[in-house]
C-alpha cells in the first residue's frame, strides 16, 4: 500500500475516549446509552473486583490459592466490555479474564478451585454461556468464531465475546479467528486488550504495526479502538459491536488500550526487569476506578458509603468463597481416570481399579 | 570445576557456543531483556546484544519457521519453546518442517536447529505447561530427542546439540532446575548425543529411565540395596537414538529390567525400550519387563500431581514384582 493511504487507513484508528483521566465528559454526544443504576452496578463491579484482586494476590502470596494472573487496572476494559454482553451471549476468556468469567455467571468459589488446579473449577454451571479460561495463547479465538457462528446457523441473537492479550494477536489463531468471522459474517466481537505487554514483550516488539486494531482491515472486518481505562468508552464500543453483530453485520475487533499494574503472573514474574516504575505511574493517574468514581460522584450516584458498603461484600464474598472451595474434596487420579471418556476405556478400566486400591491403602 | 545448578549449566553451554560460533543465535518468548522466564538466558543478552539474543513476537510457528529459515542461511538457531505443552503450536515447523529437511532435500539442505524447552510434573504449573510429551517427538524420524538429568550432562549435551546438523530437540525438566547442583567445567566440553550411561553399576536388576526419574530410581535403588537388591540403573540422557547397546549389555548382566518414565503409559518411551529389549535381549530375561508409568490421563491439573505422578515407593513395588517372578 503506497505510504499515504497507510497513514489514512492508520488515522482511522484512534482513540475512542468519553471521559477524560479527572472523569470529565469530553465526548457528550457518545454517551451510550446506559441507566443511571446500571452505571452503579458498573462501579460496583469495578470497585469489588480491585478487592477481589488484592485478595487473591496475598491468598496466592500465603500458598491459599495457585496460579494468578492479576487483573489490577484493567477492570474498565474487563468488566464494561463484559457489562455489554447478555446472559445468553457467549464468553470464551483467557487466563487472566477471571473477573469477566464470574460475572458472567460462574461462582467465585470455582475461580478458586480453577486457581488451584481443581477441575471443580472447570464444571461451568449448566445456564452459564462460557468455557474455560484458555492458557493456549489465542485458541480461543478461532472457538469463538466457530461458537458465533454456531449461535447464528441457529438462528439465536447471541454473540460470542473473545478476549485475549496483545501478545495474541502475533499468533495465527488470531489472524485465522478474524478471517473466518469476516467470511462466515459470525457474531464475534474480538477484545483485545492490550495493556502493552506480554509478559516482558513490549507491544513495540510484537507488530510494527501502528495500532492492533488496524490488524482487523486485513480480514475485512470493523476495528475499534478505544480507551481502555475509560469504563463509559468501554462499553459504548462493546455494546455497539454487539448490536452489529447480532442484527447480522459481521464482527468487530476491538482494541482496549490498558495496562496491568501486577506482575504478569503470581509464578515468579519481575517487571521491574522490563518496564520503568515511571511507566506504571504514568499509567496508574488513568486509573478506570477513579476516573469512573469522580464522574458519578459529580452525579451523585456514588459516594464513600457505598464505596465502603462494596468493600466489605467483596471481602466477605472472597472469605466465604475460600471457605467453600477448601471444603471441596480433593481430587484423586480415580476422579481423573474417571473423566478421561464418557465410558471407560479398558486401559482406563484397568487403571481405575489399580489406583482404587492405591487410594484405599492410603 | 564449579559448581552450578542445571539452569545455570544451560546458560553456560549456551554462553560457551554464543562464544564459540557467531552463527549461533538465541531467540523465543521473553529470552532477551528478561533472561527467560526461568532466567535460562539470564546475562545473554546483555553480553551477546540483541542482534545474537532476541525476543520475537508471540508466535511459535513463527519461532520455528524463522528457525528453520535462519538454518538454510547457514545459522545455528537455538529457539526456545517456553513451555513444553505450547509446542503444539510449533509442531508443524520441528515435525513435518525440520525434520524432514534433509530427506527432502537429498541430503542437500539441513536444519542444525536446537529446541530448548521445560517441561516435566512436579511444580504446579497450570494446564499444558508441564506434559510430558516426549513420546510424541520419538516417534518422528529425523528429529533428535535429547533429556538431560543433571548440570554437568546439561551443559555437554547442549553444546552437542548446538553443533549438531539435525534438529535437536533440548528437553529440560522444570524440577531439576534448580534442585541441585553439580561439578560443571568450566568452558567447553560435549556429552555425546546418543549415548545412555550406568549411573548405578548394579547385578540383580536394571532400571531405565531419563530425566526426572532418574533421581527417583536412584533412591529406590538404595531402599533396594536393604532388600539385598541390587539394582543398575542406566539414564538414558538421549531418548532418540536410542542406546539400545548399553541397554542389552545391562540387561545379560542382570536378567532383569523396569522401565521407568514420568508420561503416561500410552505416551512416553517405556513401550519402545521393552519392545528393543525384547528384540535384542529377550532369552536373557528371567522375568518379564515392568514398568513404572503415569496413568492414561491428560495431565492432571496442579491439585493432582502428586499422587499420579510415579515415584520410588511405585519403582520399588515394581522391582519387587519383577524381582519375585
Ligand atoms: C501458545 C502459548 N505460548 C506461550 C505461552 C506462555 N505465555 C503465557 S502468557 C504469555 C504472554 C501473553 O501476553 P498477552 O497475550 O499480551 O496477554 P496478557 O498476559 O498481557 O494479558 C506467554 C508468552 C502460552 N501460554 N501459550
Amino acid at each position: 500500500m503506497p505510504a499515504k493511504n497507510m497513514e489514512q487507513m492508520e488515522d482511522h484508528f484512534e482513540t475512542f475516549r468519553i471521559l477524560d483521566e479527572q472523569g470529565n465528559v469530553v465526548n457528550e454526544q457518545a454517551m451510550p446509552n446506559i441507566s443511571a443504576n446500571e452505571m452503579r452496578e458498573l462501579m460496583r463491579r469495578m470497585v469489588y473486583t480491585r478487592i477481589w484482586d488484592q485478595r487473591a494476590l496475598s491468598l496466592n502470596r500465603q500458598g491459599r490459592l495457585g496460579f494468578y494472573a492479576p487483573v489490577a487496572g484493567q477492570e474498565a476494559s474487563m468488566l464494561a466490555s463484559e457489562f455489554a454482553m447478555e446472559k445468553e451471549d457467549w464468553l470464551l476468556p483467557s487466563y487472566r479474564d477471571i473477573p469477566q468469567l464470574v460475572w458472567h455467571g460462574l461462582p467465585l468459589y470455582q475461580a478458586f478451585l480453577y486457581s488451584r488446579g481443581h477441575f471443580g473449577g472447570g464444571r461451568i454451571p449448566e445456564d452459564v454461556r462460557a468455557v474455560m479460561p484458555q492458557i493456549i495463547i489465542g485458541a480461543q479465538c478461532t472457538q469463538a468464531t466457530g461458537i458465533a457462528l454456531g449461535l447464528k446457523k441457529r438462528g439465536k441473537k447471541n454473540v460470542a465475546f473473545t478476549y485475549f492479550g496483545d501478545g495474541a494477536t502475533s499468533q495465527g489463531d488470531f489472524y485465522e479467528a478474524m478471517n473466518f468471522a469476516g467470511v462466515f459474517k459470525a457474531p464475534a466481537v474480538f477484545i483485545n486488550q492490550n495493556n502493552r505487554f506480554a509478559i516482558s514483550v513490549p507491544v513495540e516488539k510484537q507488530t510494527a504495526a501502528k495500532t492492533l486494531a488496524q490488524k482487523a482491515a486485513a480480514a475485512g472486518i470493523k476495528g475499534v479502538q478505544v480507551d481502555g481505562m475509560d469504563p463509559l468508552a468501554v462499553y459504548s464500543v462493546a455494546r455497539e459491536a454487539r448490536n452489529r453483530a447480532v442484527s447480522g453485520e459481521g464482527p468487530t475487533l476491538i482494541e482496549t488500550l490498558t495496562y496491568r499494574y501486577g506482575p504478569h503472573t503470581m509464578a515468579g514474574d519481575d517487571p521491574t526487569r522490563y518496564r520503568t516504575k515511571e511507566l506504571t505511574d504514568e499509567w496508574e493517574k488513568k486509573d478506570p476506578l477513579v476516573r469512573f468514581r469522580n464522574f458519578l460522584e459529580n452525579l451523585s450516584l456514588w459516594s464513600p458509603g457505598d464505596e465502603e458498603k462494596t468493600v466489605e461484600e467483596a471481602k466477605q464474598d472472597v472469605a466465604s468463597a475460600l471457605k467453600k472451595a477448601d471444603q471441596v474434596p480433593k481430587q484423586k487420579v480415580t476422579d481423573l481416570l474417571k473423566n478421561m471418556y464418557e465410558h471407560p476405556t479398558p486401559n482406563i478400566e484397568e487403571q481405575l481399579a489399580e489406583y482404587s486400591e492405591k487410594e484405599e491403602r492410603k | 570445576m564449579v559448581q552450578m545448578t542445571m539452569i545455570q549449566a544451560i546458560t553456560d553451554a549456551m554462553r560457551t557456543e554464543l562464544k564459540n560460533d557467531e552463527n549461533v543465535l538465541v531467540f523465543g518468548e521473553d529470552v532477551a531483556k528478561n533472561g527467560g522466564v526461568f532466567r535460562a538466558t539470564e546475562g545473554l543478552y546483555d553480553e551477546f546484544g540483541e542482534d545474537r539474543v532476541f525476543d520475537t513476537p508471540l508466535a511459535e510457528s513463527g519461532i520455528g519457521g524463522l528457525a528453520l529459515g535462519l538454518a538454510l542461511q547457514k545459522f545455528r538457531p537455538v529457539m526456545e519453546i517456553q513451555f513444553f505443552g505450547f509446542v503444539f503450536e510449533a509442531m508443524d515447523s520441528i515435525v513435518s518442517q525440520m525434520a524432514r529437511l534433509r530427506y527432502r532435500s537429498g541430503g542437500v539442505y539441513q536444519a542444525p536447529v536446537t529446541i530448548r524447552s521445560p517441561f516435566g510434573g512436579g511444580v504446579k504449573t497450570p494446564e499444558l505447561h508441564s506434559d510430558n510429551l516426549e513420546g510424541l517427538f520419538y516417534e518422528c524420524p529425523g528429529l533428535k530427542v535429547v533429556i538431560p538429568s543433571n548440570p554437568y550432562d546439561a551443559k555437554g549435551l547442549l553444546i552437542s546439540a548446538i553443533r549438531d546438523n539435525d534438529p535437536v530437540l533440548f528437553l529440560e525438566h522444570m524440577k531439576l532446575y534448580r534442585s541441585f547442583r553439580d561439578e560443571v567445567p568450566e568452558g567447553e566440553y560435549t556429552v555425546e548425543i546418543g549415548k545412555a550411561k550406568v549411573v548405578r553399576e548394579g547385578s540383580s536388576i536394571t532400571l531405565i529411565t531419563y530425566g526426572a526419574m532418574v533421581r527417583a530410581a536412584l533412591k529406590a535403588a538404595e531402599q533396594l540395596k536393604d532388600e539385598g537388591i541390587d539394582a543398575e540403573v542406566i539414564d538414558l540422557r538421549t531418548i532418540s537414538p536410542l542406546d539400545t547397546e548399553t541397554i542389552t549389555q545391562s540387561i545379560k548382566k542382570t536378567g532383569r529390567a523396569v522401565v521407568i518414565q514420568e508420561a503416561q503409559k500410552q505416551a512416553g518411551i517405556a513401550a519402545h525400550v521393552i519392545a528393543e529389549i525384547n528384540d535384542r535381549a529377550l532369552l536373557y530375561l528371567d522375568a518379564p519387563v515392568g514398568r513404572v508409568t503415569a496413568p492414561d490421563t491428560v495431565f492432571p491439573f496442579a491439585a493432582a500431581e502428586d499422587v499420579w505422578l510415579p515415584n520410588e515407593k511405585d519403582i520399588i513395588e515394581k522391582v519387587e514384582e519383577v524381582t519375585a517372578f
